[in-house]
């Protein structure tokens, strides 16, 4: 018998319905499977028997004929998204045994579903940083790495490469700045930010409440797709969340991308941009339009200042955000004589250092004086940044650019470590996404010289998720790229 | 606009934090870096652009007025690191 | 009338401001479903949302929104079609989420006005400058434990209007005077209950003092949580009069927060205004920005009820009443209620009479508010017809509203039933007249010989043999013609 874990969920889904395995049988494959395979530290806890209880639940309903949408589907949960009962840090001492008395709307969207829960995935604290370094758990490493330990990517690292070890049959993410794409990139899976307002954020740890969305990653465009149907739907606890109809994305798939304009932006091949990532790019434009669709030359000339607005909305968002955890009503609790004491020797010592900085920047650039220089600026340039996207889907349906300008590097790079500023740069390609509220996906099309898949990113048009999908699917083809 | 120690400690206290004395220089530098680097935001002209509040231009809903939550008295201190007879403690708090 | 403060040197004038936070009358709190109902066991009316749980996002309550509107309208208000929420950032134990949801550079009111009036019978103007809504906060609690605060999340989420005035103020008294005003105005609106001792009505006082004639403002304290209208006015005029006493020793005033101590009167310091005032405020990114429109503004306003001051003005035209009369009976909606009731088709001005002579003394005396008054609005119009009209007398009416008060009885069945009807036929009067002399005959010598002032005593022998019912004016006319024969 084939290892059940390497299946897509669409396999998984088809063979349920044939009965030729059942979700127990489906979940004991990826228990195991996880169980022998914690050398990524992808987990950061193991919920085998809640799964086990799902499976039997859906195995009855498979047994009733009312299976649902991912019935018997065992999934991997970033640990920031709350989950009833099962511990949720968000990798962050300061949430120490923290058991969410409530379930995140869309983690319920899935149970729903009829998906089953193996587990909390490791991500960055708070996904805050781009290579899951930040976790208080430790580094997650690249299912992909050889010689030496590789970053999965951040933040949603551990979702990253437990889909690409096949350690769950698909995963939760989140997506602030690229949390799901650049480690979708860095692991060779497939993820999917979708539009601002397409997935409740309720019951989702907030970061940085404007720019923060959740998405799917899979190992397939179609599972990517068949899973954010599921996730997605608007919800009358989240204000900002959007009330459209969900299409069935599965839909899509196949279809005939024969004239769809494609826009490439010039400003994503900046001067020194990896050889490597800009000849896969242009193959990618090539092979799409091979298949009858235009390639556009687009501009987007605010994409330089992108990541400084970014990294100026994000932390004050997040300094605000998480001013929540202070010890009084949940997770860790440092004592201190008086009241102040006690929140900032709890929160000295409950945060990591990546989320202080910014937490100190943000309560910087929100500070009195300072706030128009630099909040009240970044939101004018986010606009510009958005009517730069408004201006170049007049001329095309869907952007192609790379997802990161580098594969995964070395756990604990000097550089990186060095000044924090090189690590935010790799967000280049995919911060102005978050800013302007759009739709991105992330799908693996190549692997560089050394051996590390490189992802090629999809930009659409605010709740044209479709067209995505769509373009995704066709380059999926084309590219062939082989799974781990 | 660079920061100096003392604005590295007030900001650190408004965010209820603590920056070791041995720390704090370097904090100080890390943080210029950071805002230096943001401020190449003054080269865009923003003259006449209206800040973006809300990504989505959608309007506010608004929620019935109906009592639809609330005794959750055990869910609410179920994870309280400290409480006593139902209440969160937390130490005196002088007025 | 102008107050200020004298000393031997100088004389000083008070600017003063005031920030009064409102809770709102709803049933669910601001940004959740859990109920607003206070007095329940400590951290029951809680939601996830209002204990500040982790993923936790807050959900725009239309009633909250619908009553800072129509309390904008009753203070003359401009309500803005377009206000942003706005998260105020500060640590605290009774902040559950290290923020405050709150309306910062735009709030859902703008600049209005209310009229006063002071106790020599002037009025002023008081400007509004704003209304924002916000959440309130928990609450803390000192005195259970002497090493511990206790806190419970009850509050934690009501509806809060925050009303901020012009600096106006001029006096103890214009402050008390807005304050009653206010205070009267939102319970007519039904949009807070105005129960300063209770908490659902706290005000901030802001301030300071100044030469009389010097223009621009000095350093000013902002005093905190006043719980009554008296203890507003005491504060305001003893941190005026610490304010001059530091002046004129050649010091100097800091901004500062004080609280009042009722046992003192006094102010008493609290801490300096300095960087950790530093509220970082920002645009809630969990609401986007809430939208109005005419339609429904003009919805609100058509729906209004009658102010106080227009009730006023109609109760002296429609009604003849005193300034003073109808000040008093249009301070609550349910007295002003209670007197168009009583006096529709009778003297209004008799009947404002009895309602704040007899009847509110009554009331007190018992201890019962009005909606327990034994008594119907109506009946009180009732018996002002019978005085009018002359079926019982200004005496006997005493003796009927007191029987009125203990049976609930209408006024005209207590008369008839009792027999207390005017006696109005001359020759019932005149045959006890004659009786009367008759069996007084030393009197009636005495009188004659010049004694004129038996005449009241014989007024009184009359009415006693009448048990009262005899109409005095024709006792009068009798008496005098046989007396004076």
């Amino acid at each position: 018998m084939t290892d059940l874990t390497e299946l897509t969920i669409a396999e998984a889904l088809k063979s349920l319905k044939n009965k030729e395995f059942s979700a127990t049988e489906l979940t004991n494959a990826y228990i195991q499977k996880m169980e022998n395979t914690r050398e990524y530290n992808a987990y950061v806890l193991e919920t085998p028997e809640v799964a086990l209880e799902q499976a039997r639940l859906s195995d009855e309903h498979y047994k009733n004929g009312t299976n649902r949408a991912l019935e018997g589907i065992p999934l991997g949960i970033k640990d920031l998204f709350c989950t009833k009962g099962i511990r949720s840090t968000a990798c962050s001492h300061i949430l120490d045994g923290f058991v969410p008395q409530y379930e995140s709307t869309v983690t319920q969207h899935l149970l729903n579903a009829g998906a089953s829960f193996l587990g909390k995935l490791n991500m960055d604290e708070f996904a805050m940083g781009g290579s899951n370094e930040t976790s208080y758990y430790g580094p997650v490493v690249n299912p992909w790495s050889s010689s030496e330990p590789l970053v999965a990517g951040g933040s949603s690292g551990g979702s990253a490469a437990a889909v690409a070890a096949h350690l769950c049959a698909g995963a939760t993410g989140t997506d602030t700045g690229g949390s799901i794409r650049q480690p979708a990139a860095f692991c060779g899976i497939t993820g999917i930010k979708p539009t601002y307002g397409r997935c409740s954020r309720w019951g989702i740890m907030a970061f940085a409440s404007s720019l923060d969305q959740a998405g799917p990653m899979a190992k397939d465009v179609r599972d990517c797709a068949i899973m954010l149907r599921a996730m997605a739907g608007y919800d009358a606890k989240d204000s900002t969340s959007v009330d459209m109809k969900v299409p069935d994305f599965e839909q899509v798939l196949g279809q005939d991308i024969k004239g769809l304009k494609i826009g490439i932006p010039s400003e994503y091949r900046p001067d020194g941009l990896n050889k490597e990532i800009s000849g896969l790019w242009d193959k990618s434009a090539q092979m799409l339009q091979s298949r009858g669709a235009e390639i556009v030359h687009i501009n987007l000339p605010h994409t330089p200042y992108a990541l400084p607005v970014y990294y100026i909305i994000a932390p004050a968002e997040a300094s605000s955000n998480l001013a929540r955890y202070d010890g009084i009503r949940y997770g860790l609790r440092v004592k201190g004589e008086k009241l102040d004491d006690l929140y900032i020797n709890t929160r000295t010592e409950g945060f990591g250092t990546e989320v202080k900085r910014r937490i100190m920047i943000g309560t910087y650039v929100l500070s009195a004086g300072y706030f128009d220089a630099y909040y009240v600026k970044a939101q004018k340039v986010r606009r510009l940044i958005k009517q730069d996207f408004e201006k170049a889907f007049e001329k095309c349906d869907v952007i192609l650019t790379p997802t990161s300008p580098v594969s995964a590097f070395k756990i604990g790079d000097e550089s990186m470590q060095e000044n924090p500023i090189n690590m935010y740069l790799n967000d280049v390609f995919t911060v102005s996404v978050n800013l302007a509220g759009l739709p991105a996906l992330s799908l693996p099309v190549g692997l560089d010289s050394k051996g590390l898949p490189l992802g090629m990113q999809l930009i659409g048009k605010a709740f044209d998720e479709e067209t995505i999908f769509k373009t995704a699917y066709a380059l999926e083809k084309d590219a062939a790229f082989k799974r781990k | 606009m660079a920061v100096d120690n003392n604005t590295v400690k007030q900001v650190a206290f408004l965010a209820r934090l603590k920056v070791e004395d041995s720390k704090v220089e370097q904090t100080k530098d890390e943080f210029n870096k950071i805002l230096n680097w943001v401020e190449q935001l003054n080269e865009v002209n923003t003259e006449n652009v209206e800040p973006l509040v809300s990504v989505n231009d959608t309007t506010l809903p608004l929620r019935e007025d109906d009592v639809t939550d609330g005794n959750l008295k055990t869910e609410i201190l179920k994870n309280a690191p400290m409480q006593e007879f139902g209440y969160f403690a937390v130490p005196k708090v002088v007025e | 009338m102008t107050y200020t403060i004298k000393t031997e040197k100088n004389e000083w004038e008070i600017v003063c401001g005031l920030e009064i936070h409102c809770q709102i009358i709803s049933k669910s709190k601001i940004f959740s479903g859990a109920s607003t109902e206070f007095g329940d066991d400590a951290n029951e009316n809680v939601s996830f949302i209002d204990a500040g749980m982790p993923g936790m996002l807050p959900v725009l309550n239309k009633e909250c929104v619908r009553q800072a509107v129509k309390t904008g309208l009753g203070l003359n208000a401009q309500i803005n079609k377009h206000s942003v929420f706005s998260r105020k950032n500060y640590f605290y134990a009774d902040q559950p989420n290290g923020y405050q949801i709150t309306q910062y550079e735009y709030p859902i009111v703008g600049k209005g006005n209310v009229k006063i009036d002071l106790s020599d019978g002037t009025s002023k103007n008081i400007g509004i400058t704003r209304i924002h809504i916000e959440q309130d906060a928990a609450k803390s609690i000192h005195d259970l434990n002497p090493k511990k605060t206790y806190v419970d999340f009850n509050r934690a989420g009501v509806g809060l209007m925050e009303i901020v005035t012009e600096p106006d103020f001029r006096s103890p008294e214009e402050a008390g005077a807005f304050l009653k005003k206010l205070r009267s105005i939102v319970r007519y609106l039904g949009t807070c209950d105005g129960n300063m001792d209770e908490g659902s009505m706290r005000c901030d006082a802001s301030i300071s003092v100044r030469l009389k004639g010097e223009q621009g403002l000095r350093e000013r304290a902002e005093v905190k949580n006043v719980n009554s209208v008296k203890f507003a006015m005491q504060a305001i005029e003893s941190e005026a009069k610490r304010q001059v006493e530091v002046y004129e020793q050649g010091g100097t005033i800091e901004q500062q927060t004080c609280r009042f101590d009722q046992a003192t009167g006094q102010t008493k310091f609290m801490r300096k205004k300095e960087y950790a005032d530093d509220y970082r405020y920002f645009p809630e990114p969990d609401l986007p920005p809430l939208d109005l429109t005419d339609e429904y503004i003009e919805n609100i306003r058509a729906q209004m009820v009658e102010l106080p001051d227009a009730k006023k003005e109609r109760f002296m035209r429609d009604f003849n009443l005193t300034a003073y009369d109808a000040d008093l009976l249009t301070e609550s909606r349910e007295t002003a209620d209670f007197f168009e009731k009583a006096a529709k088709g009778h003297d209004g001005k008799k009947v404002a009479n009895w309602i704040l002579g007899d009847f509110f003394a009554r009331l007190n005396a018992d201890k019962l508010t009005l909606e327990q008054s034994p008594i119907k609005p109506e009946m009180i119009g009732q018996l002002v017809d019978l005085i009018t009209n002359n079926t019982i007398s200004g005496k006997i009416a005493k003796d009927v509203f007191a029987l009125m008060f203990e049976t609930g009885q209408s006024p005209i069945k207590i008369v008839e039933e009792k027999g207390l009807k005017q006696v109005t036929d001359s020759s019932q009067i005149e045959k006890i007249v004659d009786e009367v002399i008759a069996s007084n005959a030393d009197n009636l010598a005495a009188y004659k010989s010049g004694k004129t002032n038996l005449f009241g005593w014989f007024v009184g022998q009359v009415m006693k043999a009448s048990k009262g019912s005899a109409n005095p004016q024709m006792v009068n006319q009798l008496l005098k013609d046989k007396l004076d024969k």
